[in-house]
């Protein structure tokens, strides 16, 4: 049950948690967690993948239930048994991965589960004034009969922020909002939550981007192994500082590099297209190059072919157009496109979606250590027999290599963490010695110790004069890691830069869509 | 994930389904007035009391064996075989066609020929669902199920129409040649001075079954082409991502399921009948997808709920024979066992899980 909480007093904080603590099994997710959230700010919460920050909004919301500890809302004590309750007592979330029925419009998306009666059209009538009233309010206009499908995910953030608003949300909790915004689309979306702010509404910010922690909250708050360990001014504290309590030690943020000497032309692109199954295309006449010891960057927003592009240069999708590997010529739409040949023919792929593609996920690490590469007569005891002793002892010391934890090759491959998972995929590719690496999202969902792991061990195969395709949706990682950068807008190469030569302005806008000025 | 010792998930847990199946069973069997404790010791004497009764019941095991081996390779890569019954259909088909094309001399010459036959025309009976599933999308549950009603059509088009003896008023094939005639477990355990009942069915062909889930095992576990299957069964993107042909993976696996399946017909219709009738399968394809979920889709596994299977099976024709327990209880009670460890596998993991939690949170 939940108390009405819409009443407190002003002067009380608009969250408060007393000593929350939650185990799943012998893992304790969160422990004697306290926070003060201040009515009418903006507070960070970070901490690294799995620090708990998760489970304790799902507490916060309904969807688990805390073993210990008590959660006031303005004041009062409240008991969240589910989302309803969280609803009732005022606080709406934002997930990441949005929770829209897609063939419905805003509107009906709106009002789902808040119909007033057996009929639809009161309701929906009533949703759409209030509607008017909240876009004008909080400059958040939506085409309040657009369907979701065809609205942008931009757009479909402001139908999530508008269903809580609509169901009278005092309290905003976004998990990770902008891992899929352009960095116009994200300011926009800070200018709406400092509006909200204004207006005395309460936000909840959860993110990994310090820039972002930096730039738009007042407190900020670190979470590392299920603890709180510190609940800081924005004003006094600076990145730095901030990473250092996540990890629990000093972090290079800077990614420190040499400067490149790029030699022969590894890869040539020329002229590749790529038509879906629906007709659409998804690149359009992209033409790039890459040369022994450079890493070359591809900026977009998500979705704007460059997965498509490293599908294609994987063998996992037909295209047309020329690709050449050193000179010879890659077969891209007959028998030979394949993961087998391009990996035959010194191409090595970290693939954007581990779980889904880079490895077998209920699969020992040791038999994912072979994955893609299972056919390699040097790893078959007799013809069509895996050496499964050969291929385990070989897997325990790659993992040593990369500093796998645990260093364990019996473990199932979804047993590691985030990062882990990730090193195993790139100790595998890494170690086959390519001519060609292609590495999409390296860091996507990695802790921060594990990132300055992986970002060296890319800059060393450069360094060994091996080239480099780096698609990332992190700005940041592309500018600290690229030698040069080609921009991706709806399947087009938008433009190239040399890393040293732009800045995030600059590409933002070309991420957009605007046409740099030639290279 | 996994709160539990492996002991507990891989035995306790079929255990106590199977426990639960048992006393549900003893309840409808009180229901209808009879008495469930005569009831299972007619049932155990009966399918495990003697030579005689070991006899049936390892040979109803064989064909689960063969069905069950067919289910599990299949599901590696996530397809459901439901086919096994028109692939045995068919392996009866092929072995008929060996078994009457010469004039065999020995058995030993005639068994590997038969069971080559057996396992071509079982693996032909899957590639057409296999490709239509691997190339249109067509979805193999469907295409299996509508293959064992043209697999039981086409056996009675031609043994009415083709294979019957002209003469005979009975639709199935001449009686096979003498020579190949296969040696009871009688005779195979005649000479280690193990004395088996002469009158049973169970032949070497449980032998054979013994070397498929042999075969099985290092298919799925120790060769390229298992490790393929079960990548493309847990996913088919990282499948393509590792150069990995879904369409060849899906069509070897489905080949070696019906070739599975059609090897069954080695047990009943070389070994048992010693000719080709209708429904020689009897529904053994359907228990084999029990089986291999019962058995987790592991040989061992298989073999083991294959034997279990076979006791129920032949179990139930003795309480059929000897008492007023109708046989269509029986399938009552393999529909129990089937819910209780298949369907609802998750009532008994459960509690089970938390039991053990609270057990090593007490320990800590």
């Amino acid at each position: 049950m939940a108390a009405d909480a819409g009443t407190g007093t002003s002067s009380a904080p608009a969250i408060e948690l007393r000593c929350i603590s939650k185990a799943f099994g012998p893992v304790r997710a969160n422990r004697d967690i306290s926070l003060v959230v201040r009515r009418g700010t903006i507070h960070g919460i970070v901490g690294e993948n799995g620090a708990g920050k998760s489970t304790l909004m799902s507490i916060l919301y309904g969807f688990y239930k805390a073993d210990a500890g008590e959660i006031l809302i303005g004041g009062r004590p409240v008991q969240i048994g589910d989302s309803q309750d969280a609803i009732r007592a005022g606080i709406g979330m934002v997930f990441q991965h949005f929770k829209l029925v897609e063939p419905f419009t805003v509107l009906e998306n709106v009002i789902l589960g808040t119909e007033d009666g057996a009929l639809l059209k009161p309701s929906l009538a009533k949703a759409r004034g209030t509607l008017r009233q909240l876009a004008a309010d909080y400059e958040l206009e939506v085409d309040p009969d657009a369907r979701i499908e065809d609205l942008g995910v931009g757009m479909r953030q402001r139908v999530e922020i508008l269903k809580a608003l609509y169901r009278q949300a005092d309290i905003l909790i976004l998990d990770e909002p902008t891992g899929v915004l352009t960095p116009a689309e994200a300011d926009h979306l800070f200018r709406i939550l400092e509006n909200l702010k204004s207006q005395g509404k309460t936000i909840i910010l959860i993110t990994h981007k310090l820039r972002e922690i930096m730039a738009a909250t007042d407190t900020v708050s670190v979470m590392r192994r299920g603890e709180m360990t510190a609940t800081l001014r924005t004003a006094d504290t600076s990145p730095a500082e901030l990473a250092e309590l996540m990890v629990g030690r000093k972090v290079l943020l800077r990614i420190d590099k040499s400067p490149a000497r790029p030699g022969r032309r590894v890869l040539e692109i020329e002229k590749l297209c790529v038509t879906d199954a629906q007709g659409i295309a998804r690149l359009s006449d992209v033409s790039l190059s890459v040369r022994a010891g450079e890493i070359l960057g591809i900026a977009g927003v998500a979705g704007n072919g460059q997965s498509h592009l490293l599908e294609v240069l994987g063998g996992m999708r037909p295209a047309t157009g020329h690709v050449r590997i050193d000179g010879k010529e890659l077969d891209l739409s007959g028998p030979g496109c394949d993961g087998r040949s391009r990996r035959a023919a010194g191409i090595a792929h970290v693939p954007e979606d581990r779980q889904r593609e880079g490895l077998i996920m209920p699969f020992h690490a040791w038999e994912d250590s072979v994955f893609g590469y299972h056919s390699d007569p040097a790893l078959q005891s007799a013809p069509g027999l895996m050496d499964n002793a050969r291929i385990r002892s070989r897997a325990g010391d790659q993992m040593a290599r990369f500093d796998v934890r645990p260093p364990n090759p019996d473990l199932a491959a979804q047993s590691f963490s985030g990062g882990n998972q990730q090193k195993l995929v790139l100790a595998r590719e890494i170690e086959r010695n390519p001519d060609l690496l292609l590495v999409g999202q390296p860091t996507r969902g990695v802790d921060i110790g594990a990132i300055e792991f992986i970002h060296r061990r890319i800059l060393e195969l450069r360094d060994a004069g091996k080239a480099v395709l780096l698609v990332s949706v992190e700005l940041d990682e592309i500018l600290g890691l690229s030698d040069r950068i080609a921009v991706m807008c709806g399947g087009r190469i938008m433009g190239e830069r040399l890393a040293s030569d732009t800045d995030e302005t600059e590409l933002g806008l070309m991420m957009a869509g605007m046409k740099g000025k030639a290279a | 994930m996994s709160q539990m010792p492996k002991w507990a998930d891989l035995v306790l847990i079929p255990l106590i389904s199977l426990i639960v199946a048992a006393l549900l069973s003893a309840l409808v069997i009180l229901g209808i007035g009879e008495d469930p404790v005569a009831a299972v010791k007619m049932m155990v004497t009966g399918a495990l009391g003697s030579t005689y009764a070991w006899g049936y019941t390892l040979y109803y095991a064989t064909n689960f064996i063969f069905t069950g081996l067919a289910v599990a390779v299949a599901f590696h890569a996530r397809l459901f075989n439901i086919g096994g019954e028109g692939q045995a259909t068919l392996g009866g088909l092929g072995v008929a066609l060996v078994c009457l094309a010469l004039p065999w001399p020995h058995w030993a010459l005639a068994l590997p020929v038969a069971a080559l036959g057996a396992a071509l025309f079982g693996a032909a009976w899957a590639a057409i669902p296999a490709w239509l599933q691997a190339r249109r999308g067509s979805h193999i549950v469907i295409t299996t199920i509508m293959f064992n009603f043209i697999a039981a059509s086409l056996l009675n088009y031609l043994l009415v129409n083709v294979l019957r003896p002209t003469g005979s008023m009975d639709p199935s094939t001449a009686r096979f040649a003498d020579g190949t005639h296969l040696p009871t477990l009688h005779d195979l355990l005649a000479p280690l001075g193990i004395a088996f009942s002469k009158a049973v069915p169970a032949n070497i062909s449980f032998l054979l079954a013994l070397a498929a889930c042999v075969a099985v095992w290092m298919l799925i576990w120790r060769s390229r082409l298992g490790y393929e299957i079960r990548a493309l069964g847990h996913s088919e993107p990282a499948a393509i991502y590792a150069g990995i042909r879904p369409v060849r993976t899906v069509m070897w696996a489905m080949l070696i399921s019906g070739a599975l399946a059609g090897l069954m017909a080695v047990n009943t219709v070389m070994g048992e009948a010693e000719r080709l009738v209708l429904n020689s399968v009897e529904g053994a394809g359907f228990i084999g997808i029990a089986v291999a979920l019962m058995g987790r889709n592991h040989p061992a596994g298989v073999f083991l709920a294959a034997i279990l299977f076979g006791f129920l099976y032949q179990g139930g024709a003795e309480l059929a024979l000897w008492t007023d327990i109708p046989r269509e209880l029986i399938v009552v009670i393999q529909a129990l066992v089937i819910l209780f460890t298949g369907a609802l596998d998750n009532m008994v993991r459960m509690p089970l899980e938390r039991l053990f939690l609270s057990l090593r949170k007490g320990r800590a």
